[in-house]
C-alpha cells in the first residue's frame, strides 16, 4: 500500500488558530496602545530598542507579527472561495508564503538589533 | 469540457447573517495590514532613532488613526465571534468527568482576554 501523503493543512491551521486566539486576546489592546494612544515615554525609541534587545521582547514582538500574519493570510485565502475564486496549490503557497516572509524578515531584524 | 457554475456573485450581501460574516472575515485585511504596520516599525527600528522617530510621526497622521479605529473594531468583533464558538472549535474539556459547559469556557475565555489586555494596559503605563 502506497504511503499516504500527508495533509499540511493542520500546520496552518494551527498557526491561523494560534493566532486568532493572540489577536482576540490582546489585539484590540495593542492596536489601541501602538495605533491610537501611542504612548511617548513606553514608545520612545530608547525604550522601545531596550525591549526589542531583550530575549523575551524579541520573542513577543516575533509572536505578534508572526502568528498575526499567518492568521490573516489563512482567512483571505479561504474568502477567496466564498467570493467564487477557484483556490489551488499555487494560491495557497502565494499567500502563506508571504506570511513566511514577514516572519522571515522579522526574525532577521530582531537578530540583527 | 466546460461545466455550468451558479453565479454566485453578491451571495452574501442577500441575507444580514452573512454580511456579519462578511464582516467577522474582514477583519483579517486588518491583522494582515496591522502585522505589516508593526514590521514596518520594527525595519525602521533598526534603522536608527531618526527612522523610528519618522514611524511614529506617521503613526500620528490622520489616516493611520483611521485605520487604527476601524482595525480596533473589526478585530474586537473577531474576538466576539471568536470566544462564542470556542465550545466548538475546542475538545470538549472535562474536569472531574464532567465536561466543562459552553458558558463556562466562553465566559473564560472574556475573561481571560480583559486580564490579559488590563495586564497589558498597565504595564505599558506603568512600567
Amino acid at each position: 500500500m502506497a504511503a499516504l501523503k500527508r495533509s499540511n493543512k493542520p500546520v496552518f491551521w494551527s498557526l491561523f488558530g494560534a493566532g486568532g486566539m493572540l489577536a482576540a486576546l490582546i489585539g484590540p489592546m495593542l492596536i489601541f496602545i501602538t495605533g491610537i494612544a501611542v504612548p511617548p515615554q513606553a514608545m520612545s525609541y530608547e525604550r522601545v530598542l531596550v525591549f526589542a534587545r531583550h530575549g523575551l521582547g524579541k520573542l513577543a514582538i516575533l509572536m505578534v507579527i508572526s502568528l498575526f500574519l499567518f492568521h490573516g493570510v489563512h482567512r483571505m485565502y479561504h474568502c477567496l472561495h466564498d467570493f467564487g475564486i477557484h483556490v489551488g496549490p499555487g494560491l495557497k503557497a502565494l499567500f502563506h508564503g508571504f506570511a513566511v516572509a514577514g516572519t522571515l524578515v522579522a526574525a532577521y531584524l530582531l537578530i540583527g538589533l | 469540457m466546460k461545466t455550468y457554475t451558479r453565479p454566485m456573485a453578491g451571495w452574501w450581501r442577500r441575507n444580514p447573517y452573512y454580511l456579519w460574516y462578511m464582516l467577522r472575515e474582514a477583519s483579517c485585511l486588518f491583522v494582515t495590514a496591522y502585522a505589516l504596520v508593526l514590521l514596518a516599525g520594527l525595519f525602521r527600528l533598526a534603522q536608527g532613532k531618526q527612522a523610528y522617530e519618522a514611524w511614529l510621526q506617521a503613526l500620528a497622521s490622520p489616516l493611520s488613526l483611521a485605520f487604527h479605529a476601524v482595525a480596533l473594531v473589526l478585530v474586537l468583533y473577531h474576538a466576539w465571534t471568536w470566544f462564542r464558538v470556542m465550545p466548538r472549535t475546542m475538545p470538549f474539556l472535562r474536569i472531574g468527568g464532567r465536561r466543562v459547559p459552553d458558558g463556562f469556557i466562553v465566559a473564560s475565555a472574556f475573561a481571560s482576554s480583559i486580564v490579559l489586555s488590563g495586564a497589558l494596559f498597565i504595564a505599558v503605563w506603568q512600567l
